[in-house]
This record gives C-alpha cells, structure tokens and sequence, in this order.
C-alpha cells in the first residue's frame, strides 16, 4: 500500500496555541479512516489544514504529489448562503468546476452525470427547488451529490452526519461505503462510535495530541478513549513555546 | 398630442443621446446591483459612488470639463480604493466593510485637501459634482458611457462562474480553486466602471440609485438569480427612460427623476411583488395541501 498522505511531525493551531500537536503517520491509498474524538479534539483543524485553508504552524502535509485544491472537502458548517437565488441542480452542478473551471462548457453529458448524482442521494423531483426551501437533510443529501460530482480521489467529511436523521445518515453512510469500494481515499470525523466500528475499518483517535491510529477495533478501547477525554480540556493562554524538536 | 410632445423630445440631440445613455447604463448596471445585493454590498456600491468623488475632482482641476479626464481620475480613485480595500480584507482579519470605510475616509480627506490647496471654487465644484450637467448628455459622454457598460457586461460574463459560485458557497470556490480573489477584485473595478457611468448620466449623488434600486426591485418578483438580472435590467430601463423624459418636459437634473421613477417601481414590488411582498404577505391564502 502507498501513502495518500503524510502528516510529518504536524502542529497545527491559532495564534501559536497547538489544535493539534506533533502528528505523525500516514493515510493509506484508498483506506476509509474515522477521525475521533471530544470537540475541541482538532480534528476540523487537521482538516482544514489537509485542503489547505490553514497553514501548519510546524511540520509538514506530503500529500504524495497532488494539490489540496483536489481534496473533496465537506466541512462541518458549509458557508452555504441558503437565501442566494439558486436551485438544487445548479448548487449540484458546481461539482463539475474540478474539470469544467470557470469558463468551461456544460453539455449532456455532463448534464447526466448531474442528474445521476441527485439520484445518488435520493433527491430526484427536487432539481428545481431554491436550496432555502431544503431541510437539513436535503441540504446535506445535496452537498454530497456535490461532492460526487467533485469524482476526487480523496474526499474528506467533517461530521457529516452531526445534524441529520438515522434514515439520511444511512443512505449517506452507503455513498461512503461506496466510494470506499471505488478504492478512494477518504476521512471523516464522527462521533457515532457504533457507525465507525461498523463502516471504517481504520481510525484515528485525536485529542489534540494523537492518541491512536490503526484498526479500528485497536483504538477505540475504553483506555484510549478515557485517555482522550482527559487529554483535550485545557488551552493555556500562559502557555510557553513548545520543547519538542520541530524536526522529526 | 402626446406624439407630438415625444417627437419634439426625441428631435433634441442631447435627449436622444440621455435615452442611449440610460439603455446602456441599465444593461450593464442591472447585473452589477443583483450581485452587490446578493453579495450583501448595497451600502459598499453607496460608499464607492461617494469615494470616486475625489478622482472625478482631480481630473476636473487638471482638465476641466473633460469626460475623458474624469473618467480616468474616477478610475483611478475609485479602483484604488476597491483594490486596497479588498486585498487588505483579503490579506488580514479586517472585514471588508470596516476597510472600505476607511479607504473611503481617506479619499474624501485628500480630495478636500487636493481642493483646497489649489483653490479653485467650491461652490463651482459642488454644483457640478452634484447635479445639473448631469442632464446634458452629449455624444462623447455617450461614447464613454457605452464603451463603459460593454466592458463591464464582458468583464461579467468572464468572472460570472466564480461570482456566483463565491456568493453561494464561499467556503466550497476557496476549496477548488484560486479565482475567488481575481473574481471579487474584477467585480469591484466593474463596480467602480458603472458608477463612473451613472455618475456622467445621472451625477455622483444619485447615480448610484440605478445600479441599486433596479436589482432590489427584482428581488421581489423571483427566486432565480438569471431572471432576477433580466428583471433589474428591465426595470432599469423603464426608470431611466422614464426618468430622462419626465425630467425633459419638466426642466429638473435628470439623476433625481430616474432614481424616483425606480423608487415608484420598487414602492410597487415591496407591495405587490410575488416573493414576499407585503400584499401577499397580508392575504396569503389558504394553505396548501401538501
């Protein structure tokens, strides 16, 4: 198996304060891999700073030779203005914009591929709907339509089931399954730990400091998890500069 | 009677030339409002309008009463200040807003300064920055003014992917691609080019209202943003025309008779318009059954 990523003795944060404190490892080719742990954990953090938004404070991000602007990303909270002028098919179609760019033409069969990707996620007959009229499961089925359409070789989910009914969340969790089957890469922080011992075969245990990464089954144990809680409370405005060496 | 008068009207040189004017204007400023009101800048295309000001004034004291000098000089002003402030907000934690306003401080300061160290007469500047002129549209303002609104159209058609797409999901255009930044900073020189434009049509003061009221008028009558942009180029239109003739037959600066013959439309929408007008508000119906 190849790295996808790889986290080089990473720390990243605001103002200098670690969100996330000297990681190592790596993601594997085509590995589905749970982020968990307590809010405030770091992991939107490691995150944002895998699709780029943020910088690393220290360390280093290999993501074996392809730009982060390639990563599907599905944040936490999307920015989406739900009161812009715009229907689900078009919100869908800005899919398309890894290949099509700004300028580039929408034809049939890109049309299709719009259509099978709203089909995908259960939204057929809503094509036409302004996206303020959506519930929150609807929002969500379409901005993973969206992310179907991104066909990205990695694809990373933060918390994509946190607002969303069991019966959403399944039909969602079956894309990941999907997409998993299609030998792509892809991470998703959760906090369902019966979802992740069933759907991810590998997990990242995070509480700023990494905890543990590996099977599944290896690292949700009662010890790592207990260890995690007590590991994420305090941010230390007094804090002083790290000691540990900055290069691995 | 009536086709007498209008004939009479459209014999003038300078009215004709205020009606190709004002068409030129809508078609180009329609679109620009509906993206400052969905990008929720109204006020920013307010402030910009008073911060050109200065440049205008500049190129009147270089060149006088020269079309082309003002132009530049409001260009130049007005592309400063939106690039500065953009990139600054880009570039820092500092909202857009609260840069803009200082930019815009900034520039009505030095314009003042500018002024008065070269002592020209206010009241001269006043007047003319502020109206009158404004209805005298000859064919080289014409020339400008077209030339302006058909940069600005296809400035629009090349950024219009990323505008749209920076205006629903911000987050989502950061995450694919750079073009955020050169579209927004390409939206706001286009910005600045149709206030230069309303300003030699209509005057500093109240040109702005062109670009703004047509698209808030549009709200009201759709949810899909393609016709929305159709809707404000139209009632654009139908104010500017209005507006030009009306301030014809009665002799008044034409910038406030377009902009409260846009008002009238929008009173209109607020009340009547299908999408949340107060009408419809009121006496909504029956609800559905599904």
């Amino acid at each position: 198996m190849t790295a996808q990523i790889r986290f080089q003795n990473l720390t990243l944060g605001y103002d200098r304060h670690p969100a996330v404190h000297h990681l190592d490892g790596a993601v594997e080719a085509g590995s589905l891999t749970a982020v968990v742990g307590p809010n405030g954990a770091g992991k939107s953090t490691l995150f944002k700073a895998l699709v780029g938004a943020i910088e690393p404070l220290a360390g280093a991000i290999e993501r074996n030779g392809f730009k982060p602007e390639e990563i599907a990303y599905l944040p936490q909270v999307a920015e989406v203005d739900r009161t812009f002028p715009i229907n689900v098919y078009d919100l869908v179609a800005m899919g398309l914009w890894r290949i099509k760019g700004p300028f580039g033409g929408v034809g049939r069969k890109d049309r299709d591929t719009v259509e099978r990707a709203i089909e995908a996620v259960g939204l057929t007959g809503f094509e036409q709907r302004a996206i303020g009229t959506l519930s929150g499961g609807q929002m969500q089925r379409t901005l993973f339509a969206r992310l179907l359409l991104q066909d990205a070789p990695v694809i990373v989910l933060d918390e994509p089931f946190a607002a969303v009914d069991a019966k959403t969340a399944g039909d969602l969790l079956a894309l990941v399954r999907r997409w998993h089957d299609e030998k792509r890469t892809v991470l998703a922080a959760l906090h369902d730990m019966e979802v992740v011992k069933a759907t991810f075969p590998q997990a990242l245990l995070l509480a700023r400091e990494p905890i543990a990464w590996g099977a599944t089954g290896d690292v949700l144990t009662p010890e790592n998890i207990a260890k995690a809680r007590r590991m994420c409370e305090a941010f230390d405005d007094e804090a002083i500069a790290c000691a540990v060496a900055e290069s691995a | 009677m009536l086709s007498q008068s209008l004939s009479a009207a459209f014999s003038e040189a300078s009215v004709r030339h205020s009606l190709a004017a004002t068409l030129a204007l809508a078609l180009a400023a329609g679109p620009i409002g509906v993206f400052l009101m969905l990008r929720r800048m109204s006020l920013v295309g307010d402030a910009m309008a008073h911060a050109i000001l200065p440049g205008v004034a500049i190129g009147f004291l270089a060149a006088g009463l020269n079309v082309f000098a003002m132009t530049l000089g409001g260009l130049a002003a007005g592309l400063v200040i939106a690039l500065s402030a953009g990139a600054i907000s880009r570039a820092t934690k500092l909202q857009e807003d609260a840069s803009l306003a200082v930019f815009l401080l900034l520039s009505l300061a030095l314009g003042v300064v500018i002024v008065t160290v070269k002592g020209i007469d206010i009241d001269q500047l006043m007047t003319f920055l502020f109206g009158e002129t404004a209805a005298r549209m000859t064919a080289e303002k014409l020339l400008v003014i077209a030339g302006n609104a058909t940069i600005s159209l296809i400035g629009l058609a090349l950024i219009y992917r990323p505008l749209v797409l920076g205006c629903v999901d911000p987050g989502f255009l950061r995450s694919v691609s750079r073009a955020d930044g050169v579209a927004h900073l390409t939206f706001l020189a286009l910005l600045v080019l149709n206030l230069i434009n309303a300003f030699h049509a209509l005057g500093t003061l109240l040109g702005v209202g062109i670009v703004i009221i047509p698209a808030a008028t549009a709200r009201f009558w759709t949810r899909d943003v393609s016709l929305m942009i159709a809707l404000a180029i139209a009632s654009g239109l139908v104010a500017g025309w209005t507006g030009v003739l009306f301030a014809f037959y009665a002799g008044i600066p034409s910038g406030p008779a377009v902009t409260l013959a846009a008002g009238l439309l929008y009173v209109g929408s607020v009340l009547f318009g299908r999408i949340g007008g107060l009408v419809w508000r009121a006496f909504p119906g029956r609800h559905l059954e599904a």
